[in-house]
């Protein structure tokens, strides 16, 4: 992934240089060393720890992570390298000449040993009280060390307060144990810069700017540091207890919309490999738990599609035909709470670049207390909604003041992935053993356009999919083979697409019809897309967009929060990488080529929600009340 | 913090900018000055050092943190630093205490209710030839005891 | 402060400048094959060999390179350096210009711990005359394309910024925590580029040498380790100071000169070196024997040993960077263990536990301060257990 090479990180922990005479000019060539008495050729500048790993020689690691530069920093990985005095971190090691490693002496067992033994004699708690238990990397180690004790003694005083002041993220401290994943995420892979070690010597510990609550700095909820925290210290702000409690009451209409992307790894969560879709299962688990209705989120992203798409139309309209110098472009997405926080913060003067669509989770949660109230007879006030996302940027969203244009809190819960699986397990459901159920009415089925908004790429692709049968009045197919569009795929951090419209064009759609006469202004225009995942990529867009390079020509850019897009989001199964969210993605992309439905506008049930209810058509009157909403600049200042 | 002295932080630190150069490896001299026009890196300061230097705020506290010299709170505007390790310390260090907190009526980690005076103990001064040793700002005092120590310090005060 | 001081290698005579000028004649590679033969190991404490660091500094590819001074004497009962920087400057910038010129460098930086920012005037005044001088700048001694200039960067208050690579992140701005090793300095060093980082003493015995010779230096010392050492000798003496002494002088030769009287242990090496009892004062001090990077300290018969394990163990609680598990919370348990000793509640299953967690901090830190941190913990408890655990109060000293 790209965003290694983004690393600001010190330049030891970046890529490692290998100057080596004996080797110049053979980079790319192999090297002969010994481990364990084996001999074995590996690529020259492999790690100790890839060298063995490749070799099905396993070395327990914590502050090492796939996505993330070397720390070298737990030591757990130490082997003996034959000549060197010390033991050497296997993480840290790259191999640049024909040395003899040993991975299991009693020296490496007994400073493993130890390492564990230090790290547990400072982890305050007890594992099953923990939200990671069963899912930690520390307490597997101790399992896999045989710990029985605690040789060097157990904290029993808590030194550091719980921060629970995000609504996405809580940071208890006295878990931690500082393999600082969480500051490579945060500075590195994310390049938002909240979280870092402070103090040091014994008082080192992972603090915000000034030891400020999370919800009082810069913090954009991504959550990718939950995903790469080994432990506890890192987690989301759970609400399952309450929605248990509204579950279990009769007044309430308890209702749940199911993002795509929990769906494609939520099996995780029960034994299966990562890259199969738990869709339909999960419809009959949720009723079986108690939930009134159950819903797809990607009803809302075809809808998304049809109201961001419009926007975009009108946008260029306003900028080509009238030339009013107020249009902003390129258009931002903006169904990445993430993303649009991390703009709100950094680049608050292109926030009025940002789609003014909601999210998808957004315009389900007014559409369920107006539309669906009123179509079932409950009142608005009974029922709760649920939200399943991969996100932990969700949580904050929901709560934003501005999201109550139903009139009550739109979305009521943002449930992560996990919580759910959880949830699922609480109540004695074996999810991959249930059998397969549709979604609910009104909303139905959605289309697998909304479907791939999971993946980077997704909504960009959707878009693509309903702007090329709208303009060019085409079949998407005999544009893109089996309706794939294979250029705005893929994990590279930044996309780049250019798609030349040409010259014929085809009729205005109904839905459309009064907003723009024809597409004749649009002849021979050269469409300019971009796709960044992870918000250190969608920096150097910004950064280029202020330079005036070539992203300040786009007309439309996609921006996901995080690597990969949804489907890594900050509230997925643990662990993740770049494999892990691959596998995701296939499933995603497979569901969606299964499908008849594949593209927003098709969607029957869209169709008629503007017929039935929004009918002054997108971006009209009732959708902007309810579909579109406003962000607020809030800079980088910490007060 | 007015609006008028946050603009003169601020310019005093595009000073120091200009001085020390934009990239990273600025910081740590930057940091020095500031703290020594101020006593200490205030908050503000912090985060006007981040933006102009194109890093995160939390990466300057971190580093503030990080040094036992850089402080990210109000000192006193003397810092006295004595020495704790093993050679001034078996020379008397602990006498020179007892009477320097006697005098101040504060204990080593305190500042005097007047701002005037910040204690500290220090690891190795680098005097341990002529122990028990202090700083006061800048300035080394060495072959103490508690007398003499208590005339140092009543001069700064 | 003192009398000029006299010796034989290093309180030598020295024409200030004398070695730059001398470079006209020079090439990089008579310095190297100077130094090779000289044997100089650093004066730091680690002893890598000064003519392999230089040697591999100057193969590194790239068109910038650093030459810095470790000026971050921070070693408990190390203050060598302090007087080196007080009196005899030109040793040391001239030999940091050597370096320049030898790896091709053209800038240098001292990294002049915090604690000694009351030198910085005294010092930056210095460089000054050496520009007026031509000793620095462009063209220097009037040899073409040889330009070479210094500064001087202060510390902040962080013993491990004396470790190479922490004090390179510190340059860079960084927390002074250690990095991951290879790549090494020589090659990735100072902003990414090849880096040579050497003890203040080394650069002033570079600058003899290139006056003298390596067969001069040779001359001093033992065979494994040539030359003189500055010694820093404090604690219980009469007469505490800077000495210089030929390597492999003894332990009881040293505390006759400094006048010590009812010696029950030296501390060789500081913080991080090892604590030697009466049976030992026969040792000689050499890389091949008693190692130090100078520090000299001296504890008499009145001394508790505790008392001084438990100073030691405070330190390295502070001063640890805190990165690596071994050091971080190893130091926090070892100083937890002193505590047990003190109050006489420990038993000998969990010191003897400590001990072995002594032994892996050893090999399993990430740096020289984690890995050296537990020696002193380790060595009082071996050579003076009589003492730690006969005298205590009650509690139990079972298993």
């Amino acid at each position: 992934m790209e965003t290694k090479e983004a690393s600001r990180a010190p330049v030891s922990q970046k890529a490692h240089i290998i100057e080596n005479k004996d080797f110049e000019g053979k980079i790319g060539g192999t090297v002969s060393i010994e481990i364990n008495e084996k001999k074995v050729q590996v690529p020259l500048g492999t790690t100790i720890l890839d060298a063995c790993r490749k070799n099905n020689i396993h070395i327990p690691t914590l502050c090492h992570h796939e996505d993330l530069c070397v720390a070298g920093v737990c030591r757990i990985c130490v082997v003996e390298v034959e000549g060197m005095r010390t033991l050497q971190a296997s993480c840290a090691f790259p191999i640049t000449s024909p040395i003899k490693i040993k991975t299991s002496t009693p020296m490496v067992r007994k400073a493993r040993r130890h390492i564990i033994d230090l790290l547990l004699s400072e982890h305050y708690g007890e594992c099953y009280s923990c939200v990671r238990n069963n899912n930690c990397e520390l307490q597997k180690l101790a399992k896999e060390y045989g710990v029985d004790s605690y040789t060097f003694g157990h904290v029993q005083k808590s030194k550091y307060p719980v921060d629970n002041s995000s609504f996405s993220v809580i940071r208890d401290i006295d878990k931690c144990i500082l393999c600082k994943r969480c500051v490579r995420t945060c500075i590195d892979l994310q390049e938002v810069g909240v979280l870092e070690a402070v103090h040091r010597g014994h008082d080192t510990h992972i603090n915000t700017f000034m030891e400020k609550d999370l919800a009082d700095v810069v913090c954009i909820n991504c959550g990718q540091c939950i995903n790469r925290c080994p432990t506890g210290a890192l987690h989301a702000n759970d609400p399952s207890d309450e929605i248990w409690d509204a579950i279990d009451n009769p007044k309430k209409h308890v209702v749940i919309q199911t993002a795509p992307s929990p769906r494609a790894a939520i099996g995780e969560e029960f034994g299966l490999g990562a890259g199969h879709s738990m869709t339909y299962q999960l419809n009959s688990a949720l009723r079986r738990i108690g939930f009134n209705a159950v819903f797809d989120t990607n009803f809302t992203a075809d809808l998304t599609i049809i109201e961001e798409g419009t926007e975009l139309i009108l946008r260029l309209y306003k900028a080509v035909v009238e030339k009013n110098p107020q249009i902003k472009l390129p258009q931002f997405t903006s169904c990445s709470p993430g993303w649009v926080k991390y703009l709100e913060h950094f680049y608050p003067e292109y926030i009025d670049n940002l789609s003014s669509a909601k999210s998808p989770q957004q315009m389900f949660g007014s559409l369920l207390k107006t539309f669906y109230a009123q179509k079932r007879g409950i009142n608005p006030e009974d029922i709760v909604s649920v939200a399943v996302m991969p996100c932990s940027a969700k949580k904050f969203e929901c709560n934003r003041p501005e999201m109550t244009d139903s009139g009550y809190k739109d979305v009521d819960y943002g449930l992560t992935t996990r919580e759910l699986a959880k949830m699922i397990k609480e109540a004695g459901i074996n999810l991959p053993e249930m059998p397969k159920e549709h979604f609910d009415d009104p909303f139905g089925d959605a289309s697998g356009a909304g479907l791939i908004f999971g993946a980077t790429g997704g909504v960009m692709e959707a878009a693509i999919r309903t702007i090329v049968e709208f303009v060019l009045g085409k079949k998407t197919e005999d544009v893109f083979e089996k309706a794939n569009v294979l250029p705005v795929r893929g994990f590279e951090g930044i996309k780049y697409v250019e798609l030349p419209l040409g010259t014929e064009m085809g009729p205005v759609p109904e839905i459309i019809k009064h907003l723009v006469p024809n597409w004749d202004w649009l002849k021979g225009v050269t469409l300019k897309v971009a796709v960044a995942h992870g918000t250190a990529n969608a920096k150097k867009i910004m950064e280029d967009i202020k330079a005036g390079g070539k992203f300040s020509e786009c007309h439309f850019i996609e921006f996901m929060a995080c690597p990969g897009g949804c489907i890594g989001g900050g509230g997925q199964p643990i662990p993740t990488s770049p494999e892990i969210r691959k596998k995701r993605a296939e499933a995603i992309y497979a569901e969606d080529e299964s499908l008849e439905l594949r593209k927003s506008h098709e969607n029957p049930n869209v169709v008629r929600i503007y017929e039935e209810y929004l009918t002054d058509g997108p971006c009209g009157h009732i959708s902007h009340k309810l579909l579109h909403t406003h962000y607020k600049p809030r800079g980088r200042y910490i007060a | 913090m007015l609006v008028m002295e946050k603009n003169q932080l601020t310019e005093e630190i595009e000073v120091l900018i200009k001085k020390y150069g934009k990239e990273r490896s600025s910081l740590i001299p930057i940091l020095q000055d500031i703290q020594k026009q101020h006593s200490y890196i205030s908050d503000y300061a912090q985060q006007e050092v981040a933006r102009l230097l194109d890093i995160h705020p939390v990466e300057v506290f971190s580093v503030i943190s990080f040094y036992a010299f850089l402080n990210s709170s109000p000192k006193g505007r003397n810092i006295v630093r004595l020495c704790q390790t093993i050679t001034c310390d078996l020379a008397g260090k602990k006498n020179v205490a007892s009477a320097i907190e006697r005098e101040l009526g504060i204990k080593f980690g305190q500042t005097t209710p007047d701002n005037k005076i910040t204690l500290e103990y220090a690891n190795c001064l680098g005097m341990c030839d002529v122990g028990p040793a202090m700083i006061v700002n800048d300035r080394v005092y060495y072959k103490l005891d508690p007398e003499k120590a208590v005339s140092i310090i009543n001069e700064i005060r | 402060m003192e009398e000029k001081r006299k010796g034989a290698v290093l309180f030598s005579d020295y024409e200030r400048g004398s070695a730059i000028k001398k470079l006209r004649d020079l090439s990089r590679e008579d310095i190297l094959f100077e130094l090779k033969e000289s044997k100089l190991k650093g004066r730091g404490g680690a002893g890598f060999p000064t003519s392999t660091k230089w040697m591999l500094t100057a193969a590194a590819k790239s068109d910038i390179k650093y030459v810095v001074c470790n000026a971050d004497e921070g070693e408990p009962g190390t203050f060598k350096d302090r007087v080196l920087l007080m009196e005899y400057q030109a040793l040391i910038f001239d030999g940091m210009v050597i370096a320049g010129y030898t790896i091709g460098a053209k800038n240098g930086i001292v990294y002049l711990r915090g604690e000694y920012s009351y030198l910085l005037d005294s010092l930056e005044t210095y460089l000054m005359k050496m520009r007026e001088d031509n000793l620095l700048g462009k063209n220097i001694a009037g040899k073409e394309g040889f330009d070479f200039d210094i500064s001087i960067r202060l510390g902040s208050g962080a013993y491990v910024c004396g470790e190479e690579t922490a004090l390179i992140e510190s340059l860079e701005g960084h927390r002074g925590e250690a990095r991951n090793r290879p790549p090494y300095p020589v090659n990735t060093g100072y902003l990414g580029k090849p880096t040579t980082v050497n003890n203040v003493e080394t650069f002033a015995s570079v600058t003899h040498i290139v006056m003298k010779g390596g067969e001069w230096f040779c001359k001093h010392g033992t065979d494994k380790s040539t030359g003189s050492k500055l010694f820093s000798i404090s604690g219980d003496c009469s007469r505490p100071g800077v000495y210089e002494l030929p390597w492999g002088t003894t332990i009881q030769e040293l505390l006759d000169i400094a006048g010590a009287e009812n010696t029950k242990a030296v501390q060789v090496g500081g913080a991080s070196g090892i604590c030697l009892p009466k049976s030992q004062f026969d040792r000689k001090l050499a890389y091949e024997d008693a190692a130090t990077g100078g520090s000299i300290m001296i504890f008499n018969e009145e001394r508790d040993m505790i008392h001084i394990m438990n100073n030691f163990m405070e330190f390295f609680v502070e001063e640890s960077c805190g990165q690596c598990t071994p050091c971080r919370i190893g130091n926090a348990k070892l100083l937890e263990g002193v505590k047990m000793l003190e109050s006489g509640e420990y038993t000998f299953k969990y010191i003897n536990k400590l001990k072995e967690l002594g032994q892996t901090m050893q090999v399993a830190s990430k740096c020289g301060l984690g890995q050296s941190s537990s020696n002193a913990f380790l060595s009082i408890l071996e050579n003076f257990k009589d003492e730690i655990f006969n005298v205590r109060k009650g509690g139990n000293h079972g298993n």
